[in-house]
């Protein structure tokens, strides 16, 4: 291969300082600074700070509260993802199947995807509201005295109901393009082989699926730790008291309401090694397995 | 095994586009049919309708015995093997081949016994643990014919098999699948755009254009006697010389020559020969100018012209040719006369030897 090259050296060097240095000033140079902010105790007002070492972390896996949060964190990806991703693939079969009118459905089922979280969250808090909430009174009518913002599960349940449904037409439009791209005459060879729709799906559409639906996966992770703050914090209205909440919605409560910048910025690292993690592992999969042609 | 039968099967698409005009023929027990024609002739569509993966808008299909136009694919027992072979790309080969026996519980120790032989058959054996993408084209299509043959179907459809290999595997290939039809004995229909692919493997050749049935025989027939200028001039490389020319009193006139010929037709017609049918001959009656001589090895072409009428001869002798004029002659009974209009064959009869005038003529030439 021909490789192109410059004649000086400053040339290329050049091109690159204003994406190293937004990549510096913004990723790097904040990252820095939590970490290092990890290992200080700040003064509510600001006036100054103390190195601890490694307490604010020691006092973040003894918190009884953090290890609540951690928990739920937990279990509310695993749902949002599952749901997400459950669905999304669901909608996707049925809409691949849909011959007439097939256009006017897929963006149906994808407009909600311009949708902002914060939105989202909005018209799920009116969807909940206490009063007049559509949802809270169909809840009612089936006897379910449901109460958005007292009650725990309540609001966990809203949670994840705002975020599925704002995640759902991403997957969606993935799943479809992925099941688009599977060749037809795969299907058709299936569809003389086996009688079972449900086991052709299974045996040959599914397993075709895997490299969409693993990287999916990941997203998905991603979506429900970081990018659900938005519908977190429009459901709880910045009012945590009894209500749930994920790890990156405590780091903004602790560090901006609390005033606890060191406590914050600790759990930002181990969201920072967290994310690390799952970066890592998405690339090890995707070298390793999951690739056909 | 087994015979089909379409009667009166026709296509319609939503949008009112008739893709196939009613269809009916039969396809004896053991026989291998070949589809033929150009893109958009049809002739998928209609393979398409005999698997069940397009629906059949009139008429009846069936395959043996029975009935097949409401079955499911899986049910009608058939096998297809596609053109881009459409392996399961996550499976090994071993799995590949086996899927179709394992929905229809097949005992384990059976589809391996049936697996292994067909490998065998087809020289896979080494890679039965294999993916499809770690094969070669030539393997992957023979994994395809596995997975058709490992069934035991009444039927073996083929769309396009060979059409993604090439020249010389074709070739190979060719010759392998029609000498495993003969050994399975399986009723085949194989679906092409490619004469010599047509001619060399059918039984029957069904030629099809625009929907609609043109002829059906076998290779020598759909070559010596197409029914159409649209069969004489798709089967055959080059195709059949079709010149303008004229029937009076019953005499077909052509270039300031005369030829009695017993025919029905007046007036306009187009007459057929084959280029291989044109010989040199010095005292020939037919005089053509040469323009360019294609020299393939074994044989070469001429391509000219009488008058203003482009002509190709077929020359498997070594005799010294050139551009420029050059005398030709025919055997009176290998030309063909078609209506000018309609492009159907008329029918012709030499005149008897007896009443003949031109007797003498009738064995060389014009």
């Amino acid at each position: 291969m021909k490789r192109a090259g410059f004649s000086t050296r400053w040339l290329p060097i050049l091109l690159l300082v204003p994406q190293l240095s937004i990549i510096l000033l913004f990723f790097y140079w904040p990252a820095g600074y939590a970490i290092k902010s990890s290992f200080y105790l700040q003064d509510p007002f600001g006036f100054g700070q103390t190195f601890v070492g490694l307490e604010n972390y020691t006092s973040l896996t003894a918190s009884s509260e953090y290890l609540k949060v951690a928990r739920f964190t937990l279990l509310f990806t695993v749902l949002v993802t599952f749901f997400s991703l459950a669905l999304a693939l669901l909608l996707a079969v049925k809409a691949d199947n849909v011959i007439r009118g097939a256009k006017t459905y897929r963006t149906l089922l994808m407009w909600v995807y311009a949708v902002a979280p914060p939105v989202a969250g909005f018209i799920g808090l009116m969807m909940f509201n206490q009063r007049w909430g559509p949802l809270t009174e169909l809840f009612g009518a089936l006897g379910w005295d449901y109460n958005l913002g007292v009650d725990y599960s309540d609001t966990a349940f809203a949670m994840v109901l705002v975020s599925v449904w704002k995640q759902v037409p991403v997957n969606f439009i993935f799943f479809l393009s992925g099941l688009q791209s599977i060749p037809k005459a795969v299907r058709e060879a299936a569809l003389i082989d086996n009688r079972s729709g449900t086991r052709r799906f299974w045996d040959v559409t599914f397993p075709l699926l895997a490299p969409t639906g693993f990287f999916l996966l990941i997203i998905n992770i991603t979506y429900a730790l970081f990018d659900t703050f938005g519908v977190v914090d429009t459901l709880v209205k910045g009012e945590p008291g009894n209500n749930p909440m994920t790890l990156v919605y405590k780091v903004y409560v602790d560090g901006f309401r609390g005033n606890d910048l060191g406590g914050s910025s600790a759990q930002s690292v181990i969201l920072m090694i967290l994310v690390l993690a799952l970066t890592v592992f998405q690339f090890r999969m995707v070298e390793r397995r999951i690739h056909y042609t | 095994m087994a015979q089909v039968t379409l009667d009166a099967v026709r296509k319609i698409y939503p949008n009112g586009v008739e893709a196939v005009t009613p269809a009916s023929f039969t396809i004896e027990d053991g026989e291998f049919v070949v589809l033929v024609g150009p893109s958009g002739c049809g002739k998928s569509t209609l393979l398409r309708m005999i698997a069940g993966l397009e629906e059949i808008s009139e008429g009846d299909l069936s395959i043996g015995d029975r009935i097949v136009n409401d079955l499911d694919p899986a049910d009608r027992d058939i096998a297809m093997v596609f053109q881009n072979y459409a392996l399961y790309p996550h499976m090994t080969v071993r799995k590949n081949i086996g899927y179709g026996l394992k929905n229809r519980k097949t005992p384990k120790d059976v589809i391996e016994a049936k697996v292994q032989e067909a490998a065998a058959i087809l020289n896979l054996t080494e890679y039965l643990d294999r993916k499809p993408a770690q094969l070669s084209g030539g393997q992957r299509q023979r994994v395809a014919m596995g997975r058709a043959i490992v069934r035991d179907p009444a039927l073996f459809l083929f769309d396009e098999p060979l059409s993604n290999l090439d020249a010389k595997l074709r070739n190979q290939m060719r010759i392998e699948i029609k000498a495993l039809q003969r050994r399975l004995g399986v009723t085949s229909i194989y679906v092409t755009h490619d004469q010599v692919e047509a001619m060399t493997m059918a039984d029957r050749i069904i030629v099809l254009n625009g929907g609609k049935i043109e002829q059906i025989g076998t290779p020598s027939e759909i070559y010596h006697d197409p029914a159409s200028t649209f069969v004489a001039s798709f089967m055959g490389a080059p195709p059949m010389n079709l010149l303008a020319a004229e029937m009076i009193d019953r005499v077909l006139v052509f270039a300031g020559l005369s030829v009695p010929i017993w025919t029905t037709a007046r007036g306009p017609v187009q007459l057929g020969i084959r280029p291989e049918d044109l010989r040199l001959d010095p005292e020939g009656p037919l005089q053509m100018e040469v323009d360019l001589v294609e020299e393939l090895g074994a044989h070469r072409l001429l391509h000219g012209h009488i008058d203003d009428q482009r002509l190709t001869v077929h020359l498997s002798e070594d005799t010294p040719v050139q551009t420029g004029p050059m005398r030709l002659s025919c055997r009176v009974d290998n030309l063909c006369l078609f209506d000018p209009e309609t492009g159907r064959r008329l029918v012709t009869a030499l005149p008897d030897a007896a009443e003949s005038p031109v007797e003498a003529q009738s064995e060389t030439a014009w």
